[in-house]
């Protein structure tokens, strides 16, 4: 079981709060990922939530228990690291059984474990093996294998792919995918790659500067962003902003459309522009698009097969239903 | 960019000074294979022709050889313990956050300048006078009788001297071997469940085993052939004769520069054997 709550939880190194206080609630058995730039407290959360680092007030219940004096080890969590942190000096499988020899386990259920694990994983072949001996990828399980062996209450994964090409990335996305659909175990899962979170969570969680901007389902998310940061976090490519008097024809002070949801005509349409750049993906094209008179570039997707060119001048036509509108502060306008 | 031409001038630009290195050590090396293999006392005849092996076979067969081998291990072995457990954990003091780091890191390396002659004086004066010294006050503070430390103990004695000034040596190497370690793979141990013992044992041990091989490898090299902390407080006696002294003894003392020689070349065998270990594992060092 993991449910995990965290109550009115702060941070601060020094003078400097890094995280005010913060309430989440993270359900038994859900895929969570904190999601938000650079520096803006998700790792940090993350380790306040492991225990490796100290709360400064607020408190962290996991299954109802108070955990908040609870040494990391004794939290049932089990984490896996950006840099795998796999143990140099030992064989994949004394790598994967640390946490059982750690336990006092015995050898014959440590080795049932360990096999166990490595079969899931694909690593039997490579248990005898040293990290350094290892891809990527494969560090990558190992790591995970570690972490499965202990049957943890949730697991934490901070940035775990960033290390890894981008094919490899989206195979390992999938496998981890899997992995929870398989043992159905709380996943708290920290990135700055929203594609990442919007593939794999049930929940995503928008952090800024420590503060949560948004809790909802990827869907959620992409459909009624609460404010412009997740507007423009959610989705690729970035939504387009248009402020002014286009704006104000919509009752708002800015206003989103989402590249995906803007049509693309020679001859006619509300808007019009001159191409800058087109990138074209083969599936889909993106054209960025100058000279609207409404932002500085205006980016529009459209079918792969659509080929206008550098100078071009062509015609837009936004979804008139799927615009979200902002007010002064930044807010959504339902 | 390194064409056949500027290769070929690297060498001829390099060649001065291999020579000069070349010369510096086959010179006296020479010299001493040459001597080891005459009878030659300068104040008892000089030079008296060729002997053959005798001088390697007298060397072993003396009645101070062995005592003064069990006096060499004795002292690399025990400041090789007393400096690798007390670096380990100075290392991993020194690379806790604290106030004013870095002086401190400039004061733990200090006992390395001073030189072996300076380093032994203060410690024999200073410390070790059993009227004057330092460490006689103490004792007589706490009413016991201060030690006469050179003479009543003086093995022990001597082995702290050169630990103290051994000891920053062994910290730095460990040190800087500390930092390299990946603090994540801490925490993964920590969120394993290993606590604070174990982790050592499991994680900072192993991490720091080929910088502890260096360190025993490098300090043997130089503890084999100690010679002024010797020199200016016992003089040889109350058994701390190592393997260097006695040949100090055979040349100057006995003035028989053959038997002399011929220890030489026994010691320069023994620290082959250590370097030739060094290398393979700094070598192997660098390949990683």
């Amino acid at each position: 079981m993991g449910r995990i709550q965290l109550k009115s939880v702060t941070k601060s190194f020094g003078d400097v709060q890094v995280i005010p206080p913060l309430d989440l609630t993270i359900e038994d058995g859900e895929f969570t990922v904190f999601v938000g730039p650079s520096g803006c407290g998700k790792s940090t959360l993350l380790r306040l939530i492991a225990g490796l680092e100290d709360i400064t007030s607020g408190s962290i219940d996991i299954d109802g228990a108070d955990a908040t004096d609870v040494p990391p080890a004794k939290r049932g969590l089990a984490m896996v690291f950006q840099s795998y942190a796999l143990y140099p000096h030992m064989t994949v499988r004394k790598n994967i059984a640390f946490p059982l020899r750690m336990a006092k386990l015995d050898q014959a259920e440590i080795d049932k474990r360990v096999e166990g694990a490595a079969s899931v994983l694909n690593l039997t072949d490579y248990l005898d093996r040293r990290p350094g001996q290892l891809s990527g990828g494969q560090r990558q399980r190992v790591a995970i294998g570690r972490a499965i062996v202990r049957e943890p209450a949730a697991f934490l994964f901070d940035e775990p792919l960033s290390n890894l090409d981008a094919a490899l990335r989206v195979g390992m996305r999938l496998e981890i995918s899997e992995l929870h659909e398989r043992l159905a175990t709380t996943m708290i899962y920290v990135t700055h790659d929203q594609v990442e979170a919007m593939t794999m969570a049930d929940k995503i969680v928008v952090l800024q500067a420590g503060v949560i901007e948004q809790v909802g389902s990827p869907l959620e998310l992409y459909r009624s962003p609460r404010n412009l940061f997740v507007a423009g976090f959610i989705g690729s490519p970035k939504m387009n902003f248009i402020e002014g008097p286009e704006a104000a024809k919509h009752g708002a002070q800015t206003i989103g459309i989402r590249p995906e949801h803007i049509g693309v005509s020679e001859t006619e349409g509300d808007w019009s522009g001159v191409v800058s750049v087109s990138e074209h993906l083969g599936s889909d094209t993106f054209f960025h698009v100058h000279e609207t008179g409404l932002a500085e570039t205006i980016t529009v997707r459209a079918d792969g097969e659509v080929g206008f060119r550098h100078g071009d001048r062509i015609h837009l036509t936004p979804r008139t239903d799927v615009i979200h509108r902002f007010d002064a502060q930044g807010l959504r306008i339902e | 960019m390194a064409t056949e031409h500027s290769r070929s001038v690297a060498r001829l630009m390099m060649a001065p000074a291999v020579v000069l290195l070349l010369g510096w050590m086959l010179v006296p090396l020479t010299m001493t294979l040459y001597f080891s293999f005459k009878k030659y006392l300068p104040l008892r005849g000089g030079d008296l022709g060729w002997v053959g092996f005798d001088n390697y076979v007298r060397f072993v067969s003396s009645s101070s050889f062995w005592p003064a081998v069990q006096a060499t291990l004795m002292i690399v072995g025990g400041v090789l313990v007393i400096t690798v457990v007390l670096g380990i954990l100075l290392a991993m003091l020194l690379d806790q956050p604290m106030w004013g780091q870095g002086v401190v890191r400039i004061l733990v390396i200090a006992p390395f300048f001073v030189m072996p002659t300076v380093s032994a004086l203060v410690w024999k004066n200073m410390f070790m006078d059993p009227v004057n010294g330092l460490l006689a006050h103490l004792w007589r503070f706490f009413g016991a009788e201060p030690i006469s430390w050179l003479s009543e103990a003086s093995m022990t004695s001597i082995i702290m001297i050169v630990s103290w000034q051994w000891l920053p040596f062994a910290t730095l190497i460990l040190l800087t071997a500390i930092q390299s370690l990946d603090s994540e793979q801490l925490e993964a141990a920590e969120m394993d469940g290993a606590p604070v013992l174990k982790r050592f044992y499991h994680i900072i041990l192993p991490h720091l085993s080929r910088a502890i091989t260096i360190v025993i490898l490098i300090q043997t090299i130089f503890l084999l052939s100690i010679f002024a902390e010797i020199f200016v407080t016992t003089g040889g006696a109350f058994g701390t004769r190592t393997l260097t002294y006695l040949i100090f003894q055979r040349v100057l003392e006995s003035q028989n520069v053959g038997l002399g020689s011929a220890g030489g070349v026994y010691a320069i065998i023994l620290a082959n054997i250590v370097a030739i270990f060094l290398m393979r594992i700094v070598g192997k060092n660098l390949d990683a």
